[in-house]
């Protein structure tokens, strides 16, 4: 590794730090899921190892739970990561022509809103040793967080492990709220995919149909009226 | 409640899972070097996650706990601490605590 490599490299990991933090306490929670749900500890562990994402894994794994069918499962967290479309595709504008096809598939596995925004502020042309160096803690603090939350869980008595169930959800309103606040186009989608979600739980015939395709069906409909009605400006997407 | 799992569909489901997530990340930074000009699938793809976790916590939330009662409680407690910008960790264990007490009050009386 030359110095300048390595001084990149360097660089983003200490940009790195305080992403790794925020998924620590992420992961925790859904290694918690996972062994909340029985499934093996490792089990959570190689999800978090091999999708480095949050919502895609919660929303396959709950429906790994669920017993969902494999192609519901697929194209659920393929909706869900759909965005990163958009990241990889601004990320793809910032990094040297010339990089060769390994270094990019290298790259591609760290895109996640976190990883893909701090490095986009990075003056430039993104060096991939600079990227490397950013997904590096992160990739590693989701995998440690999700360790943690698997194996500790068992140790907790019932009524603790009772409560524990909303924590999901809590992070889940934790994400979309805050921004809804200022963006009333946001409160809309909120308002409008939940209150379908719901539609599709309580009315006797929708019920029939598994959570992994209700998922889709509210995403698609709240999104497209949103879009249509409500166009982002370039400085508000990723 | 035990739950028992087919390791072989859980395994492949995994994978499945990996794949998909993979496939929008490395399509674009590999191949393409032009911008998406449509803004309606821009504007589409931003609402996206949000309509998502909507759908996926309600109603959910409420049958999240061991009563209706606390998981209310529970969603009340992390509307509010989310609306005031607590971060995703004090959201979540703000909404566990209330769903504890909850219930120990529940116990109690």
């Amino acid at each position: 590794m030359s110095g300048t490599m390595k001084s990149a490299y360097l660089h983003g990991l200490r940009n790195g730090i305080p992403i790794c933090l925020g998924y620590l306490s992420v992961s925790v929670t859904f290694g918690l899921m996972c062994t909340e749900n029985d499934l093996p500890f490792w089990i959570a562990v190689l999800i978090s190892m091999t999708n480095l994402t949050s919502a895609g894994q919660f929303a396959g794994t709950a429906l790994i739970i669920s017993g969902g069918s494999l192609f519901e499962i697929g194209l659920t967290t393929f909706v869900i990561n759909i965005r990163y479309l958009l990241m990889s595709l601004s990320l793809s504008q910032k990094i040297d022509p010339a990089l060769p096809i390994p270094q990019r598939l290298v790259m591609s596995f760290g895109v996640t809103d976190e990883i893909f925004g701090v490095s986009m502020q990075h003056k430039g042309q993104i060096p991939f040793a600079y990227f490397l160096g950013l997904m590096t803690l992160p990739f590693w603090g989701w995998a440690l967080g999700t360790l943690i939350g698997a194996t500790a869980v068992s140790l907790l008595p019932d009524m603790v492990r009772s409560a524990l169930g909303i924590a999901i959800y809590g992070m889940f309103l934790a994400v979309i709220i805050p921004p809804a606040r200022t963006e009333h186009a946001l409160a809309w989608v909120i308002v409008i995919a939940a209150g379908i979600s719901c539609l599709f739980y309580y009315l006797p015939v929708l019920s029939q149909l598994s959570s992994g395709w209700v998922i889709i069906i509210c995403a698609v409909a709240a999104s497209s009226f949103a879009a249509w009605k409500w166009p982002v400006k370039d400085e508000e997407e990723a | 409640m035990a739950h028992t799992y087919n390791m072989t569909y859980v395994l492949i489901a995994v994978a499945v899972m990996a794949i998909v997530t993979y496939i929008p990340r490395f399509l674009p930074l590999t191949f393409m070097r032009r911008r998406i000009q449509n803004r309606f699938i821009r504007s589409f793809l931003y609402y996206v996650p949000y309509a998502v976790l909507a759908a996926m916590t309600l109603p959910s939330i409420l049958y999240s706990t061991s009563s209706l009662i606390s998981a209310v409680f529970g969603m009340i407690a992390a509307v509010i601490l989310a609306y005031r910008n607590y971060g995703l960790t004090l959201v979540a264990l703000g909404a566990v605590f209330v769903v504890f007490v909850t219930e120990q009050l529940m116990v109690i009386l």
